[in-house]
């Protein structure tokens, strides 16, 4: 199982799933309930149990921007400091729950589960494409009853496209065609292109952009460690590149992006979004690419919930096997391992390259 | 968390019609090889390996 980086900005919800409704969500292990500040606007992310006897806080109640516990009426502010209890005026000085720091940006809600004296609200990777009115996006949110280590394997060798999305975004090309990975070790960024110079159009982009023959497929993979990832995927007939002054006009672009978010230790949270530079205000093109999207989606959601089964039966410290395809998937691994042990504290060695 | 690009930068090349990984350091050692486990796990040990001996 890949283990946590604690210390780490990770999405948790869409601004518009949260609201004056309490919203439950477990990040890295810890339950959070979120709601919007009826003063502020801004979101608040408390810890989802009452100090008093740990129930729920997600089954109470806002009054106003306090959260009152559904079971004793412990009652709570934005701080997460208890501000009433019920039958006596003395408030314990312990009463209080964790708040989490949070930044809305891009159309998420990000959370830090972490430290609250690291998390920097400019750190946030972005993913302004979300937000801006010149791209129509689409999105979802899966949970998968997987370690998100999976998923990031998944996301980062995109030759499963072949085989497990084969007629729907996936065509012989793709798992043929050799990759090339970067590491900026620095930054925390693993780049994988894919330059596909002529390949078969699969549905997905034949359907949503109308170009019936053969196209130039490019798939470049952006993977901010630990959560964001971001597939930049130009799509265009045969041939049309860009301009020498860098003129892209005549092909289509599509951002995929998704967050990775763990949950559990064998659950993650699978935030994906298609946005697209063509057609935005075609409302066929729009459902089109949601409900196909999603279909593919739960085919990876399938498939990892049944690998994560395969794997809970295996003994610790299976044999694994890595060829070309992995080679991105590998440098992510490297990165999460170092995250994570960075996020356990500064004693902590770094382990050697995962395999 | 991701930050603003840096010069540590490492890169594997799939080289095009063959099986071979083509590696480059940001110090500018190369080394090729068929077994991204192994070809990683030289590539991080920087400068290990990375020098004037023979590759």
């Amino acid at each position: 199982m890949t283990a946590f980086a604690r210390n780490q900005w990770y999405v948790a919800a869409y601004g518009r799933e949260v609201g004056r409704d309490l919203l439950g969500r477990t990040i890295l292990n810890e339950p959070v309930a979120f709601y919007r500040s009826e003063e502020t606007g801004t979101v608040v992310a408390l810890a989802d149990r009452c100090v008093h006897r740990r129930f729920p806080l997600t089954a109470g109640r806002l009054d106003g921007d306090r959260v009152v516990c559904g079971y004793h009426g412990f009652t709570y502010d934005t701080t997460g400091t208890c501000v009433y209890v019920p039958g006596q005026k003395r408030i314990p000085r312990t009463a209080r729950v964790n708040s989490y720091p949070v930044v809305e940006q891009d159309s998420f809600v990000w959370v830090w589960i972490g430290d609250p004296a690291l998390a920097d609200p400019g750190a946030v990777p972005r993913a302004k494409h979300l937000a801006d009115p010149g791209w129509t996006t689409v999105g979802g949110m899966e949970p998968i009853d997987a370690g998100y280590g999976l998923l990031v394997d998944n996301l980062m060798d995109l030759s499963h496209e072949t085989y497990l999305h084969g007629g729907y975004i996936g065509t012989p090309e793709v798992a043929e065609t050799p990759t090339t990975t970067e590491v900026d070790e620095g930054a925390g960024i693993v780049r994988v292109s894919r330059h596909m110079d002529d390949a078969e159009c699969p549905p997905f982009y034949a359907r949503s952009t109308g170009i019936e023959g053969r196209i130039t497929r490019w798939q470049d993979i952006e993977y901010h460690a630990p959560c964001l990832y971001l597939l930049h995927s130009r799509i265009a007939p045969v041939g049309v590149l860009p301009g020498p002054d860098g003129d892209d006009s005549h092909a289509f672009h599509v951002e995929i992006t998704y967050a990775i978010t763990p949950s559990t230790d064998g659950h993650v949270y699978d935030f994906w979004c298609v946005s697209r530079d063509f057609a935005q205000d075609d409302e066929e093109v729009t459902t089109f690419l949601h409900d196909f999207n999603r279909t593919v989606v739960m085919q990876d959601v399938d498939a990892l919930n049944l690998l994560q089964k395969a794997l809970d039966t295996e003994p610790e410290g299976y044999q694994e096997l890595s060829i070309n395809i992995d080679t991105g998937g590998l440098a992510a691994r490297r990165i999460l391992a170092r995250l994570a042990a960075e996020g356990a504290g500064p004693s902590v060695p770094v382990p050697a390259p995962a395999r | 968390m991701s930050g603003p690009p840096t010069t540590e930068v490492y890169r594997i090349d799939w080289v095009p019609g063959t099986d071979t990984l083509h590696g480059l350091c940001h110090c500018g050692a190369e080394r090729s090889g068929q077994d991204p486990v192994e070809m990683w796990e030289w590539m991080l040990a920087h400068p290990v390996g990375h020098g004037a001996e023979p590759r």
